[in-house]
């Protein structure tokens, strides 16, 4: 049984290009820092004021003293907090550097644009290198750019959302991504306008010991319907890497807004992100989160019901292999009447790797007739592996209806038994095990995702064998 | 032709003798019948012959085809084309069964293009309707919420797919009322004529024995097979009772 993951793991997009930056900081932060990026980019006035204003945030704020240890040993002036390797995000594969396009096209990007998505944008380190909406989607008024592009061309949505939804002092690394973000996706889809087929954007982290804080805002107004997703990767590098996004979603009266994340980060990534949503009257937010990769994973996506009939749901898997922490879970708060929310989170561990759930349902003093169901299952796969529910209440009112379910298993003997007697060895019979357990996630993603989280389990059932 | 032969078996759990030197032979294209009382030692034969972890084989061997399998593995043994029906098969959540058993084939015949889905689900609905089992079945998680009896009949359905060379069937028939034995039994016949399946057929009652015409029939009692016989001893054992014939057995 391999003992260093970090070495043996066969991660198939451990891969790096070389590091050709146009422009990049030093390693470190401070404020010549932050103020080297906002120049860069050529910001308007107020974003180096809120960048400033987020860096001394940051470093006033303690690291939180809760969640692994691991956290508290991150060395922020050993991160590189910004490179980028072209000027500009192309409209077409062609203009993107070879090395970069490469890249995208070994993880299948381009082949996924033209067979199944709407809009396409691909973040390597710092910047955007690639940003696509189809024309039909682009006819109909939807905008799907860079945040940095959005920044530029539509100030009058920023000064209404940007940092509204998760303002900089909400946590130590808010307030990180607020300081020194760049890339990511803005998108707005207009009143009525629904989005037939999902946007997806593409986060590699590329040159070692870089961090990448991309920002994301999606804005769908009344009665509008979005799915977006996103994926990501990086080498394999011995020393870490951070990644800090923060991501906003605003879902305005009878909107729906569905977020997937397929996130596949190699062993060295530390993932520390921050997700919400504001769902306003009956609009019906929806995160399907699935955390497979990095070194460790706090991810707790948060749903504010803030009007009547809004709905939330939050949908996650975590697969924590050797050596890995994942700790995610969801948030849920009920601030108006009539409100429902939903959370399943489904967890496997194996090895010494490790997996916590951590939610919060709140009902505010105000919010009659809310419904919550909240169910945790987790898989453990070996006696070293560990599982954690850290489930969390503030419940203000009588007339909640709120349940919560939570079991932790592990694979019988007799299971194995089972499938073994059809013809299965260990490996393959576990994995099946892992994909069925996954499935009510599964099946929420497009097949080719579905297809790519079936494999990436398989290739980690492969790696280390089966259980010992 | 294939041959399934176990010789003086010893069995222990946890270090207790549970089998105490058993013999018998299932051939391709045979019946055996094997009947005994609960805790006589017949299901622990079953998952011996598949490799039960918990099962130590202490002496004698069993052979396939006349080479020793005790040192593969359970799924190793399943690739040979020996298959188990479970007393009481697993429910697996989350997987199809479809997907189970296409992914099962795919091990056990490798190097075999799988059968076109459509046609291969066509089928399956057909066997699903064969033994009264609902069509929704194919898109379940294997046995998930199945009753006792949707299991067994699965259990047969799966059998028809994986075409086992020789088949263990422990207690196939509990939990099947009277219709349903009669169509698993029917499916016994079929796949013994068609594809000359050799079985061996594990129960407590006639029934399932009075259908399926065994060629032979061993009666097991306390980690032991006492007697054989032919297909007349079940009936024998319906009229006298277990109590009766083993003592007159073990008497003489």
């Amino acid at each position: 049984m391999t003992t260093n993951p970090e070495l043996e793991f066969d991660y198939k997009a451990g891969w790096a290009d070389p590091e050709k930056f146009t422009a990049a900081t030093d390693y470190g932060l401070d404020e010549d820092v932050v103020r080297q990026i906002s120049k860069l980019k050529n910001e308007p006035e107020w974003m180096l004021e809120f960048r400033l204003n987020s860096l001394k945030l940051f470093y006033e704020m303690p690291m939180p003293k809760w969640g692994d240890p691991l956290l508290r040993t991150i060395d922020f002036q050993k991160i590189r907090y910004y490179a980028r390797y072209w000027d500009k995000p192309e409209k077409n594969w062609d203009d993107v550097p070879p090395e970069i396009k490469e890249t995208y096209e070994k993880l299948g990007i381009p082949e996924a644009e033209r067979k199944f998505l709407g809009g396409v944008g691909a973040q390597y380190d710092s910047e955007t290198v690639y940003h696509k909406l189809r024309e039909d989607l682009e006819a109909k008024g939807i905008i799907f750019l860079s945040t940095d592009e959005g920044l530029k061309e539509y100030p009058e949505y920023f000064d209404k959302y940007f940092g509204k939804v998760i303002p900089p002092n909400d946590n130590k690394f808010a307030a990180l991504n607020s300081a020194v973000w760049s890339g990511g996706s803005f998108i707005v889809v207009p009143k009525g306008v629904k989005v037939d087929v999902p946007l997806q954007a593409y986060f590699r982290i590329n040159a070692k010991n870089v961090g990448q804080f991309e920002r994301t805002l999606i804005i769908a107004e009344e009665g509008s319907d979005v799915h977006y997703i996103e994926g990501c990767t990086a080498p394999t590098y011995s020393s870490d890497s951070l990644h800090a996004a923060v991501v906003e979603l605003v879902a305005l009266e009878g909107a729906r807004i569905r977020y997937t994340t397929i996130q596949n980060w190699s062993n060295n990534v530390y993932n520390l992100v921050t997700k919400r949503a504001f769902a306003y009257k009956n609009a019906l937010v929806e995160w399907v989160d699935g955390n497979i990769g990095s070194k460790l994973t706090m991810k707790y996506p948060s749903i504010y019901l803030m009007g009547e009939g809004a709905k939330g749901e939050v949908l996650s898997v975590a697969y924590a292999s050797y050596g890995q922490h994942q700790d995610t879970g969801a948030k849920i708060l009920h601030l108006a009447p009539n409100t429902q929310s939903r959370i399943t989170a489904k967890s496997i561990s194996r090895g010494d790797g490790k997996t916590t759930y951590r939610g919060l349902i709140k009902v505010a003093p105000n919010a009659k007739n809310v419904v919550s169901n909240v169910i945790c299952d987790a898989l453990l796969l070996d006696d070293d592996s560990k599982s954690d529910t850290i489930p969390y209440q503030e419940i203000q009112r009588d007339d909640a209806t709120i349940t919560h379910e939570a079991t932790v298993g592990k694979i019988g003997k007799e299971t194995m038994f089972y499938l073994m007697s059809r013809g299965l060895p260990e490996n393959e019979a576990l994995a099946l095990i892992c994909m069925g357990f996954f499935e009510p996630f599964a099946k929420e993603l497009p097949m080719e995702y579905a297809v790519e989280l079936n494999r990436l389990i398989e290739l980690d059932m492969a790696e280390y064998g089966a259980i010992g | 032709m294939a041959v399934l032969e176990i010789k003086d078996l010893h069995v222990s759990v946890e270090n207790q003798e549970i089998l105490h030197g058993v013999n018998l032979k299932i051939e391709s294209g045979q019946i055996a019948g094997i009947m005994g009382r609960n805790g006589s030692g017949k299901s622990t034969l079953a998952k011996t012959i598949f490799g039960h972890p918990d099962y130590e084989v202490t002496k004698g061997d069993i052979l396939f085809n006349g080479e020793s399998i005790l040192d593969k593995s359970t799924d190793e043994r399943a690739r040979m084309g020996l298959f188990l029906g479970f007393q009481s098969p697993i429910a697996i959540e989350g997987v199809t069964l479809s997907n189970f058993l296409r992914t099962a084939l795919h091990l056990k015949y490798p190097d075999q293009k799988l059968e076109n889905p459509i046609k291969f689900h066509r089928r399956l609905k057909q066997e699903l309707k064969e033994v009264g089992l609902d069509e929704n079945f194919i898109s379940r998680g294997v046995n998930e919420n199945a009753s006792g009896g949707e299991r067994k009949k699965a259990e047969i359905i799966q059998l028809k797919a994986l075409k086992p060379v020789i088949a263990v069937l422990d207690e196939i028939d509990s939990g099947l009322d009277i219709d349903a034995l009669k169509s698993v039994a029917d499916a016994i016949i079929r796949e013994k004529e068609e594809n000359g399946t050799g079985f061996l057929l594990i129960t407590h009652y006639n029934r399932l024995l009075t259908h399926t015409k065994p060629d032979v029939v061993y009666l097991m009692h306390q980690g032991k097979i006492v007697m054989k016989g032919d297909s007349e001893l079940p009936q024998q054992l319906e009229e006298k009772g277990y109590e009766a014939l083993v003592n007159q057995v073990t008497a003489s």
